[in-house]
């Protein structure tokens, strides 16, 4: 069970995956995530990008390769341990919060991993809190807006504190304020992140470095600006920078 | 329509009025059992035991003030009785046996026992749910059944059901405004197939948002059972406390049933 503090936070190989139906969705993805990094997963519908997100953290069993986890292989024994450590947040926040309350629904995976009493109660507060969700902790999630909601996914992961943080498309069906918001929280975060996106300015703005995936591998790899600048690339895999959109006009930050 | 003293926030929170009573703060397991025990001996007492009934009228009205739960929420929420009692409403004027007159009516005797035998007993049950559900949040009484040790997928079925029943009406909702945005009229047996299409296009939509919850279930570490975050812990004094109102109510009964032989 140790982990390699040197270890990459994600370590895929090779990772091959046909659905029972005999539709082949993966064919051998390779992907490095060090601790720290903010990778925006990249690609047109289809091209894999749920599939190998479930994966992650094992809901789905490869086919061949292997996943790594701050070193620690994805394999049944443990599920528990992997789960904890990798955070996933779904795209529809519906999907993720099932509990009637909101401070019930961010301690259900403490809960599951055995934390109880006042540890559990400052845990849920602490990750509430990060997202700025604190005061509808005993809200039932259903009246709460979109981007609420999504952000009290976000809490729901981040109080196990993952090792890395593993989103699917978080700007969609936000509005341009939501949108803003959940950027300035990621940031404030200080966390190993892959983010699954077609949102190619949110992708720029949060994540320095972009891989595309399409037909099932990894056909790019490199920083987000020089990829969003690579027409040819970027036409061959049915990726498209909105209308005005620019990254040249940008300024570099860092 | 909620009353305004209850939050209309949610399935759960509809029906409970908030207060800080002894009964609100009794844990939820001890008052389910209570009422269930309450209910049960209320069923077995002879119908013909009167002064039985009243007392447990009397009793559920303690319960009531003690609670802080006015007349004005309960009885409208009565109303849910009223089909059960068509039936009751009928059996006095069917049936054979002895008969007398009520109000130049010929009634059954047999018939009218029988209809005060359900009005009564439907009502003092009816009653005491609408108490249970007035003091406990929803999430709470799943809870209780759970530490009663009901099997924990029917918890958790209704535990789910409390959670999604607005996402799936607010799902039905906007197929039925996508349905007229084109013209449909629901008007008589002819549009029955198309509701029907919806109908199933709604239950696979909801099982496949059963698929995708349950992923992310998985993905928090889930193993089958909800954890139960309530800590605290239920006392003896909270199951005495809850435990009179059977407890009283059982020598009643008792008494009632010997009358009656």
């Amino acid at each position: 069970m140790t982990t390699d503090s040197l270890a990459p936070s994600l370590l895929v190989e090779g990772l091959a995956f046909a659905y029972p139906d005999g539709h082949q969705a993966l064919f051998g993805v390779n992907l490095t995530v060090s601790p720290g990094e903010r990778v925006a997963l990249l690609g047109p519908n289809g091209a894999g990008k749920t599939t190998l997100v479930l994966h992650l953290n094992g809901l789905l069993t490869a086919g061949a390769g292997d996943v790594f986890v701050a070193g620690m292989r994805v394999e049944p024994e443990r599920f528990p341990e992997i789960r904890r450590r990798v955070g996933v947040v779904f795209q529809d926040p519906d999907d993720q919060l099932f509990m009637p309350t909101v401070r019930d629904d961010v301690a259900f995976g403490p809960a599951n991993a055995g934390v109880r009493g006042d540890e559990l109660t400052s845990a849920v507060d602490r990750a509430l809190e990060s997202v700025g969700m604190l005061e509808f902790a005993d809200r039932p999630p259903h009246h709460l807006s979109f981007g609420q909601r999504r952000r009290i996914a976000l809490a729901t992961v981040l109080v196990m504190q993952p090792e890395i943080l593993v989103m699917d498309e978080p700007s969609s069906n936000l509005d341009p304020a939501s949108r803003r918001e959940l950027a300035d929280i990621v940031r404030s975060l200080n966390v190993t992140m892959l983010m699954v996106t077609h949102d190619l300015p949110y992708a720029l703005e949060l994540c320095p470095r972009s891989v595309i995936l399409s037909g099932g591998v990894i056909v790019a790899d490199g920083s987000t600006r020089d990829i969003l600048l690579d027409e040819d690339l970027m036409a061959a895999h049915r990726l498209e920078l909105p209308f005005g959109f620019d990254p040249r006009s940008i300024p570099v930050s860092n | 329509m909620p009353s305004p003293h209850t939050h209309g926030h949610d399935v759960g929170e509809r029906l409970l009025v908030h207060r800080h009573s002894p009964v609100h703060h009794l844990p939820p397991e001890v008052k389910t059992v209570a009422m269930v025990a309450f209910i049960l001996i209320v069923v077995f007492t002879p119908p013909q035991a009167y002064w039985a009934f009243a007392l447990y009228a009397a009793m559920l009205v303690g319960v009531a003030a003690l609670a802080r739960i006015p007349a004005r929420i309960i009885l409208p929420r009565m109303l849910v009785e009223v089909p059960f009692l068509a039936f009751a409403v009928l059996m006095p004027f069917f049936g054979t046996g002895e008969t007398i007159q009520v109000l130049g009516i010929t009634v059954h005797v047999a018939g009218l026992i029988a209809a005060w035998n359900i009005l009564i007993k439907g009502t003092l049950g009816v009653v005491a749910s609408i108490l249970l559900a007035a003091t406990t949040p929803a999430r709470d009484l799943l809870l209780g059944l759970e530490r009663l040790k009901v099997p924990t997928l029917i918890v958790q079925i209704a535990t789910f059901m409390l959670r999604y029943v607005y996402v799936i009406t607010d799902e039905m909702g906007r197929m039925r405004l996508a349905r007229e945005a084109r013209g449909f009229q629901a008007r008589g047996i002819r549009s029955w197939p198309i509701l029907a299409q919806s109908g199933g296009a709604l239950f696979i939509r909801s099982y496949e948002r059963g698929e995708r919850v349950h992923l992310a279930m998985l993905s928090r570490g889930y193993t089958g059972r909800l954890p139960d975050l309530n800590t605290a812990t239920t006392l003896r004094t909270d199951w005495l406390l809850a435990l009179c109102l059977p407890l009283l109510a059982l020598p009643i009964a008792i008494t009632a049933i010997m009358v009656q032989r």
